[in-house]
């Protein structure tokens, strides 16, 4: 019964949200549906809030290894969360938090925002060591790889035409900028686009197994 | 001097008599009853009950004010059900479009409503005429999306197809995928050096089906650890995801006898911010120096970074996403990468069920489809910009039509 029971619940919903695709009547139960989620969500949230508070306290309370950090994060979450449902402002109680005297709004502005900055720039020297190693040419294909990322890259800068830019009218698609459109537009596009297309059939068969209940892997194992 | 003055005089009546007429002729500014001049009205309201819906939309549309788009602040949408009032749906703010549209989704089926447009400035508020009524019906099927459901058909039909002949015990030829055959071999390899396994589910929901093809992976792959007697470590952004992933690993390590070895803290929740979960989940990995580091399910620019900390730690590292802008630097950061399907046929493929292979070889019918429509598509859009004939104009209208949703 424990099996059986969410296996009709994923058959059912699936199949209402399907047919809602294609049939007005049922669309209003598939946003039913996907109403529902929501609500559970919600309620996740608060597990997931407590296991995090749990951990940190454990981590805590035993002394383990950089326990401090710990420390810094049940603060922070905390006063967050202080600051947030009691809507604390510099002149007490504000109407919302996301106005401008908010702490919860000085909070996001002053703390979340330049640390998130901080790890998306990481991205840039990232970005860097990956190149340097897709891009050597090991290979035929990676070789094509450093030609066409090195082609883009030219093309991206007014090095590229000041290259390429006496190439007459006429053979203008040897232009650096306009051979890096090229194979944005093209070549790229198309790798995309087939990989979506395999990404929607994918999605049509993996539905399918779990509508019909012959995947039930998410359930631990396919065994009754 | 008599005569000089009467003309005079008639030619000023003339003159006021003319500059009168003439302003008559052009639009005339309304003045309301303080004196201040009124915006001129919107025309041609027109609306329609909204096609193949539930009976709860009506679209509405009309032309601009002429003082659109300056000295307008916007336009108040009133609807009024069957004889009743008007009361006021929406501001729409001003444009300078020729026309304006708005569908209205609060409309309860089978009542009729009228609609009218007003325009508002400083001056006041104009109001349009009353449209006609119109009543939400909702409609048994949508005709603009019968080509999916005709390619759905196909598609799941094949799939089925395959589905009962792998049954019937016809051996199907399915391709290696390196990505999952090498992740047996990853967990031993964490087993042998005595190191967790991270598992990222990526960092949407539930509702994402990259993160449901992900955890039916997980269920594979804790199965495996469980048989191994290793350790998994899955910290997650979605607190639904936690407790999904939970009880799939904890029905995996039933599965597998080892119900002892399981405990709750394997998933544990970090948080729902992107970058702050990618920098406890860096902290883990540095802290932690787990040997192999699966990310699969949906990324977005936390992608690399977690990717390039991986390869820094020296792990064995397995990557799938359905995205393709972060596909390359998983490709380029990791040591296999499962492409767009190949996620989504990963539990299909590790469990080597005939039934479930049937599935994956049911896609590549839909794939035989799109690419037939594609080759026929772009020859014939090759013919007809060349020698116009109307019969390729209509094939490529066609194919083009049998993929595209209105």
């Amino acid at each position: 019964m424990k099996r059986t029971i969410p296996v009709i619940i994923v058959s059912v919903v699936g199949t209402v949200l399907v047919l809602s695709v294609f049939f007005p009547p049922v669309q209003t139960m598939g946003e039913d549906f996907s109403l529902f989620f929501d609500i559970i969500a919600v309620f996740a949230f608060f597990l997931g809030g407590g296991n995090l508070v749990r951990i940190h306290l454990v981590k805590i309370y035993r002394k383990r290894p950089d326990w401090g950090f710990s420390v810094v994060t049940l603060v922070g979450f905390f006063v967050t969360l202080l600051v947030g449902l009691g809507k604390l402002s510099v002149t007490g109680v504000t109407a919302s938090v996301t106005a401008p005297d908010s702490f919860l709004q000085t909070i996001f502005v002053n703390i979340i925002t330049p640390l998130s900055s901080t790890m998306y720039a990481l991205l840039a020297f990232y970005v860097a060591s990956a190149s340097y190693r897709a891009f050597r040419a090991k290979n035929r294909e990676a070789t094509i790889l450093l030609i066409a990322a090195f082609i883009i890259l030219l093309g991206r800068t007014p090095l590229g035409m000041k290259l390429t830019g006496w190439i007459p009218e006429w053979l203008s698609i040897l232009q650096i900028p306009n051979l890096a459109v090229w194979i944005m537009n093209a070549p790229n596009l198309a790798g995309q686009r087939a990989i979506l297309i395999g990404v929607g059939l994918g999605v049509v068969a993996m539905s399918l197994r779990l509508i019909l209940g012959m995947d039930r892997t998410y359930l631990g194992s396919d065994n009754d | 001097m008599i005569f000089g003055k009467s003309l005079y005089c008639s030619f000023i009546i003339i003159a006021c008599f003319f500059t009168v007429a003439t302003a008559q002729n052009e639009a005339v500014a309304t003045v309301d009853s303080v004196g201040q001049i009124l915006p001129q009205p919107p025309g041609n309201i027109i609306v329609a009950d909204h096609k193949y819906d539930n009976g709860g939309i009506i679209d509405i549309a009309w032309d601009r004010s002429p003082d659109d788009p300056l000295g307008i602040d916007g336009y108040n949408i009133y609807r009024a059900c069957g004889d009743g009032d008007f009361e006021i749906v929406a501001f729409v703010l001003p444009g300078g479009m020729e026309s304006y549209s708005f569908i209205d989704d609060k409309v309860e089926r089978g009542e009729s409503y009228r609609y009218k447009i007003s325009v508002i400035s400083s001056g006041g508020e104009s109001f349009s005429e009353s449209s006609v009524s119109v009543r939400g019906d909702w409609e048994f099927f949508d005709l603009d999306k019968l080509n999916i459901l005709i390619l759905g058909i196909i598609v799941c039909g094949s799939v089925i197809g395959f589905i009962f002949t792998a049954r019937a015990g016809r051996k199907l030829f399915i391709r290696k995928i390196s990505g999952l055959e090498a992740l047996e071999e990853a967990v031993g390899r964490a087993t042998e050096m005595g190191r967790p396994i991270l598992f990222i589910p990526g960092i949407l929901d539930m509702d994402d089906v990259q993160t449901l093809a992900a955890i039916t992976i997980l269920a594979r792959v804790s199965r495996i650890v469980a048989d191994y007697d290793s350790k998994i470590e899955m910290p997650v952004s979605r607190s639904l995801v936690m407790t999904t992933a939970r009880e799939t690993i904890k029905n995996s390590y039933l599965a597998a006898g080892r119900p002892d070895a399981y405990y709750d803290d394997m998933v544990h929740y970090v948080t729902d911010e992107q970058f702050g979960y990618v920098a406890a989940v860096n902290g883990i990995m540095v802290r932690d120096k787990p040997a192999t580091c699966l990310y699969l399910g949906a990324f977005f620019a936390e992608s690399l970074i977690l990717a390039e900390t991986g390869n820094y730690i020296g792990a064995i590292q397995i990557a799938g996403t359905a995205r393709p802008g972060q596909l390359p630097f998983f490709v380029a950061a990791c040591d296999y990468t499962l492409i767009g399907e190949e996620l989504f046929a990963a539990s299909a493929y590790l469990s080597g069920d005939p039934k479930q292979l049937g599935s994956l070889k049911g896609q590549d019918v839909g794939k035989f489809v799109a690419m037939a429509a594609m080759i026929i598509g772009t020859l014939a859009v090759t013919v007809v910009s060349a020698w116009q004939f109307k019969f390729f104009g209509w094939l490529s209208d066609l194919m083009y039509s049998m993929f595209s949703t209105n």
